[in-house]
């Protein structure tokens, strides 16, 4: 059998690639969605280790959760981005300032 | 050391799925990093399998790649990018990138170790029977003692589909459009005249005004 550890490690890599991929493309909205996307990925992961490693199905029902969310938020998200894209034809973060925040 | 069948499984799918994490975040073309998300999120499934999550791992493939990861496709390629611009800061912010990275798995490695999760310390529970149903020890939770959490989750969902729909509607002028509103509102005497024809021959009718 596969440790916990290994499950827990993996997670955690793959978390940290999720973050660099939001260091490296910050101007790139729709790029920045899907290393949001990975980082749910990594803790779903953990989680379902951690449901399978300790017993509990609680585990699991948080990532039906969890997946949920994510689902609304990836909607809404690229719906935000097509609207955005319509006035100001980009999608470049930088171009974002008109609240001037 | 020779690898169990479920550990060379663990391995093989855990490297493919940080290869596919890495083209996600590296990929110069947002489409292939959509198909590289698909990859990750196939080989995410297959893992979760290997936890006995079956009932999580097949609605990952049926939501995730299925729905979400469509919508994604369709959103990138509506989009006329200009790619070369969204490139610019790359290779600028990759050493900060790699470094917090690096500062980070360092980190987590350290305090999720096998010192403190390994074998010893959580044994690794033993496999369930063949009569052990995951969806249904999943349902029995999730409709007993997560009930009103699984209500919220459904009105979240309900909320989603009505602001993604209210954000993308544009009402575009000099476009006839229905008002079912107006529509459902419309008495008879705005729509019918009744016309009383004078009996008799068809020629001299219609005179009076």
């Amino acid at each position: 059998m596969v440790p916990l550890s290994h499950y827990l490690i993996l997670g955690a890599v793959l978390f940290c690639i999720a973050v660099a991929g939001v260091f490296l493309n910050r101007k790139n909205v729709i790029v920045l969605l899907m290393a949001i996307e990975l980082m749910l990925l990594a803790v779903n992961t953990n989680f379902v280790a951690f449901a399978r490693y300790l017993g509990d199905t609680t585990g699991q029902v948080f990532v039906f959760f969890v997946l949920t969310v994510a689902a609304a938020e990836a909607a809404i998200g690229l719906a935000i981005l097509v609207v955005l894209f319509r006035n100001r034809g980009s999608i470049n973060v930088d171009d974002m300032d008109r609240m001037r925040g | 050391m020779a690898l169990s069948f479920q550990e060379f499984l663990f391995y093989a799918f855990g490297a493919v799925l940080l290869a596919a994490a890495l083209g996600v975040v590296t990929a110069r073309n947002p489409v292939h990093a959509v198909l590289f998300l698909v990859l990750a999120f196939f080989t995410s499934a297959a893992l979760w399998l290997l936890m006995e999550a079956e009932f999580l791992a097949l609605t990952l493939v049926l939501v995730y790649v299925g729905a979400v990861m469509v919508l994604f496709l369709f959103v990138v390629m509506m989009l006329d990018i200009d790619l070369a611009a969204l490139r610019a800061g790359f290779a600028r912010h990759l050493p900060l990138g790699l470094l917090v990275a690096a500062v980070i798995v360092w980190e987590m490695v350290s305090v999720l170790g096998p010192a403190r999760f390994g074998p010893q310390r959580m044994e690794p529970p033993p496999p369930h029977g063949a009569g052990y149903s995951n969806t249904k020890a999943l349902g029995e939770t999730l409709y007993t003692e997560h009930l009103y959490a699984f209500e919220i989750a459904a009105l979240i969902l309900l909320v989603a589909i009505v602001a993604a729909i209210a954000l993308t509607l544009r009402r575009r002028p000099g476009v006839r459009r229905q008002d079912p509103a107006r529509q459902v509102r419309v008495r008879r005497r705005e729509r019918v005249r009744l016309v009383r024809l004078p009996p008799g021959g068809g020629d001299a009718a219609g005179e009076g005004g």
